[in-house]
């Protein structure tokens, strides 16, 4: 066999999308903002829940989406990132007694951290080793949640309870409702945020290392720098998303962030179109509601159906939501000339 | 002294379990560049398989090349029908079909087996071997018929003409082509032989962990744990990598206070991402060196 490889000639890992490719135009954005802030003043709060759990996921497979899409690293171990969100928050909230809202910027600066740190040994993998090593992160994070040192305050099995928050200021909403647009803002936020970011210098340079490494170190790009920095933005980003979710479910134990959520994470992300931003939320809406109506065709051979529907997508559109919305672009410019 | 040789002869005997799926993953990573997500449930799969054959009625020596053949063509099949039409398709989209894959064949095998466990047979008795308690004579014969696999398929790749199409097709595949190799069909040939090196393995792992739909999990996670140590090339490689998590994580646990069961496998994972970063390609493989 031979053991040189010509770089030039292979095709990257990840497909190189335009920074332009990677965001909705402004008319889309500003549709889609108002069916999310108008929906679920029609909707029950069972609905209204879901709805905060999509955007929850969305904002997860954001961060993946950042990591892959923009610096073309791998990972199977985003679960690990939301776990460590999730329990800063939860053990902030019931032991400390900290506001809900002021535990996410520190849950985010935690894993971002813990991403950044975690960055430093994976600088020197790539490919499938990167994603068998953050994989092995996934699937010793439950049993880390476990350890009797840590008992006192992650509640070991039994997992912790978190209260729901309260709506503020006196305003008449369901609990439901108020977390939906506090997720909402903050999603949103995160989102105006990302997509700067990818616009901006540090972006670039995500994407000089995606598409060709040693191009990109020989532009000046500090490529460990950058590539430990997007595993920390993603981790962090995830972090949040896990703070949020465990507010939501009211409920942090080590057995819901197994490697089943980091793999649905990454599901999310192909279905979504890699490295295409407000995808995000369809692939988000796959991993919550496909495995729905998978039961609901049929209850024993649910995960087939989940695993039918899922090569019905990638046959249809290999390159996931981002394909639809190209095509549904083309032929909305034919129908304006 | 007589703990340590006992926990090492424990661990060489589950790391044979570990060499046999990691094998298979070498198999196929060497035909398609890919980590088969789903090659333990296909594994499985073809174990219950031979099971049913034996449960109508047919002797071992008869189900055990029956199953084989199944799972061959099983492998070929699946190639054909699904991860053909994905071949241009990006890396990621792949990795998706085979998670979907997984999920397919595990609630197949639920519905048809259901998951209640099943005591599974064995060829070689359970007696202990060589008056050793730790070592049964299964545990001995699935070692024995690992190295018997590691050999065929040494000379199968080192001296067929057809053995050495499939190396020349995974390393240069337009090369190949050009010198008249059918590039598509070798490729579906890995598949054919990675689904049936997983069937033995599966066929020799189930009278240790019992038959049940999920009894692949954890031995895939060990397996392709095994297969990157060894370096992912090499299938002698995949198999003393195999060994070695088998005798590490036992020795881990016994030896190290606090680890105890729960945590031999964070332990097994942190010491291959220890390897992989010291050395890269694993401790066979040949290191890729690049062109610019």
């Amino acid at each position: 066999m031979s053991a040189a490889e010509e770089v030039i000639t292979k095709a990257p890992a990840v497909e190189a999308v335009p920074k332009r490719g990677m965001t909705l135009g402004l008319g889309a954005s500003l549709v889609m903002l108002a069916a999310l802030i108008i929906g679920p003043l029609f909707l029950k709060n069972f609905i209204i829940f879901q709805m905060t759990m999509l955007l929850i996921y969305g904002l997860a497979v954001l961060a993946l989406n950042i990591l892959t899409g923009g610096s073309g690293q791998f990972s199977l171990g985003q679960s690990a990132f939301y776990a460590v969100g999730a329990y800063t928050s939860a053990i902030l909230m019931e032991h400390a007694g900290v506001n809900y809202a002021l535990t996410l910027p520190v849950a985010g600066l935690i894993c971002f951290g813990f991403g950044f740190a975690f960055g430093q040994p994976a600088l020197r993998l790539s490919g499938i080793y990167l994603a068998l090593a953050t994989f092995a992160l996934a699937v010793a994070m439950p049993q880390l949640l476990k350890l009797g040192f840590f008992e006192h305050w992650t509640g070991g099995v039994q997992g912790l309870v978190v209260t729901k928050p309260d709506p503020p200021f006196g305003l008449t909403m369901s609990q439901d409702m108020w977390l939906y647009y506090f997720t909402l803002a903050i999603s949103l936020g995160i989102y105006i945020a990302s997509v700067n970011l990818l616009r901006s210098r540090s972006g670039r340079a995500f994407m000089a290392i995606r598409d060709n490494e040693i191009a990109a170190s020989a532009m000046g790009v500090d490529v460990a720098l950058y590539k430990t920095l997007a595993f920390g933005v993603s981790a962090g980003v995830t972090g949040v998303a896990g703070g949020l979710g465990a507010i939501a479910v009211q409920f942090v134990a080590p057995d819901s962030y197994t490697v089943t959520l980091a793999i649905s994470l990454f599901v999310g992300m192909v279905i979504g179109g890699v490295g295409w931003l407000p995808g995000s939320i369809v692939g988000s809406a796959f991993i919550i509601f496909v495995p729905n109506i998978a039961e609901h065709i049929s209850k024993g051979l649910s995960g087939a159906v989940f695993g039918v529907l899922l090569f019905l997508a990638i046959f249809l559109v290999p390159h996931g939501a981002r394909q639809v919305a190209i095509v549904a672009e083309q032929l909305v410019r034919k129908l304006k000339k | 002294m007589e703990l340590f040789t006992n926990q090492v002869l424990a661990g060489i005997a589950t790391g044979a379990i570990y060499a046999c799926m990691a094998l298979a993953v070498v198999m196929i990573y060497q035909a398609i560049d890919h980590l088969n997500f789903a090659q333990g449930e296909m594994a499985m799969f073809s174990t219950f398989i031979s099971w049913q054959l034996m449960q109508w009625g047919v002797p071992y020596w008869w189900a055990f090349p029956i199953t084989l053949i199944i799972s061959f063509a099983g492998g070929i099949a699946i190639e054909r029908l699904l991860f053909k039409p994905l071949a241009k398709a990006p890396v990621l989209t792949n990795v998706a079909g085979f998670i979907a894959l997984f999920a397919i064949v595990n609630s197949v095998a639920g519905l048809i087996w259901d998951f209640t466990i099943k005591q599974y047979p064995t060829p070689f008795g359970t007696s202990p071997f060589l008056g050793s308690q730790l070592i049964s004579t299964h545990q001995a014969g699935m070692i024995g018929v690992t190295l018997v696999l590691l050999i065929a398929l040494y000379f199968f790749f080192q001296f067929t003409r057809i053995g050495l199409a499939m190396r020349a097709a995974a390393a240069l595949p337009e090369s190949a082509r050009l010198v008249g190799i059918n590039t598509s069909w070798m490729i579906a040939l890995g598949w054919g032989m990675a689904s049936a090196i997983g069937a033995i393995a599966g066929i020799l792992i189930a009278p240790v962990v019992f038959l049940e739909p999920n009894m692949m999990g954890g031995v895939l996670v060990y397996g392709f744990a095994a297969a990157v140590l060894g370096g992912l090339s090499s299938p002698l490689g995949a198999v003393i990598g195999g060994f070695l998590v088998g005798v590490f994580e036992n020795l881990a646990g016994t030896y190290i206070p606090g680890i105890g069961n729960e945590l031999k496998l964070p332990i097994a994972l942190a010491l291959i991402i220890t390897v992989l970063v010291v050395k890269p390609a694993g401790l066979l493989g040949r290191p890729i060196v690049k062109r610019v």
